[in-house]
């Protein structure tokens, strides 16, 4: 399965590598492929920003897959922070029929929980300090 | 009797048992760690059955499997309502063994962060699969708008169960049930104390209410 990112670990920078993924990579991907995009990038210390956020059920198996991988002195989980919901979003049965259960997020931050010191949200602002260890 | 009568008693048996309205509702607690889910359920537990549900205390991930109690019946204004609590993990999306260290030694931490991390992915299936309404606890004294709060609220509405907000820990002076009940306005929110026993007349006729 392609990882969101290319760079070769030998090569790479001291630095943070933050992955922008469109939407449009993620369309078409099932629930398990864009897990494990995610938290392949995380594994590797990236922050991975998803333009198009994550339905509910696959936030569930997020957190799931998330659980089963934490080892301790390795990887001890994620941060995330997601803006809310439109406001106008339709719950009807109706309207989940119609497709209205996709995901209206505006956008997803996902980063390593060892490395993100602070990862703050307001309206219109998710602010991130990440340390480089 | 005829083989056809017997056919016919066992599909309705199995029909009875399958819309049964007698049959308990399974009911998971949810919320963050340390919202004091454990101590609520003991309550519960405790006030219509006699027996609690698991150990409480203050160090997080305490519950680190989901407990169930089987056949709670809350008698309320004449009427019985059956339901199984399901007193689940502390869900949140990290876990780091050096949380316990202080409390106790490293091996003992390591295996308490893993037992919490199979706990919560337990949880989480559970809540997809296995839970026919939510109850979900808030520690008042703290801020609710949380990812994780955020996220499990979201969860619990796509899969349109029924959820009742608990805002427990009202003994404390830094309760807000406002804070809650601002963060989650499309839910009822109950104020209560699990701990010192505070409006649980209110807890369990909402309860019967949205379970029953």
């Amino acid at each position: 399965m392609p990882k969101a990112t290319n760079a070769d670990d030998s090569d790479a920078p001291d630095g943070v590598q933050i992955d922008l993924i469109s939407g449009e990579r993620m369309d078409g991907m099932a629930t398990m492929e864009k897990i494990r995009m995610i938290l392949d990038g995380v594994h590797d210390g990236n922050i991975v920003i998803l333009e198009e956020g994550l339905t509910p059920d696959e936030e569930s198996r997020l957190i799931e897959v998330t659980m089963a991988e934490i080892s301790p002195d390795e990887f001890n989980g994620i941060e995330i922070e997601t803006y809310p919901k439109s406001e106008t979003r339709d719950s009807s049965l109706l309207g989940r029929i119609m497709g209205g259960d996709e995901t209206e997020a505006k956008l997803t931050v996902i980063g390593p929980a060892n490395q993100i010191e602070t990862l703050h949200k307001d309206e219109t602002l998710i602010s991130a300090l990440v340390s480089r260890n | 009797m005829g083989l056809f009568t017997e056919l016919k008693d066992s599909i309705s048996r199995a029909t009875d048992r399958l819309f049964s309205e007698q049959e308990p509702k399974r009911i998971g607690i949810y919320g963050p760690p340390n919202a004091g889910k454990t101590t609520l359920a003991n309550r519960i537990a405790r006030d219509w059955t006699g027996d609690a549900v698991g150990a409480e205390s203050h160090v997080p991930h305490e519950t680190r499997r989901a407990r169930r109690k089987e056949n709670v019946e809350i008698e309320r204004n004449g009427k019985t309502v059956t339901i199984d609590i399901v007193d689940t993990p502390g869900v949140t999306t990290k876990v780091d063994y050096e949380e316990f260290t202080d409390e106790m030694e490293k091996d003992d931490a390591i295996r308490r962060s893993r037992e919490a991390t199979e706990g919560v992915a337990e949880a989480m299936h559970w809540l997809r699969e296995d839970v026919d309404g939510v109850i979900y606890v808030l520690d008042s004294a703290e801020d609710p708008i949380t990812q994780v709060n955020t996220m499990l609220i979201g969860i619990i509405e796509s899969r349109d169960l029924p959820v009742l907000i608990f805002a427990n820990k009202i003994d404390l002076d830094e309760s807000s049930v406002k804070r809650i009940e601002d963060a989650f306005p499309q839910h009822k929110t109950v104020p209560l104390s699990a701990k010192e026993g505070e409006n649980m007349d209110e807890v369990y006729d909402n309860i019967a209410e949205y379970f029953g």
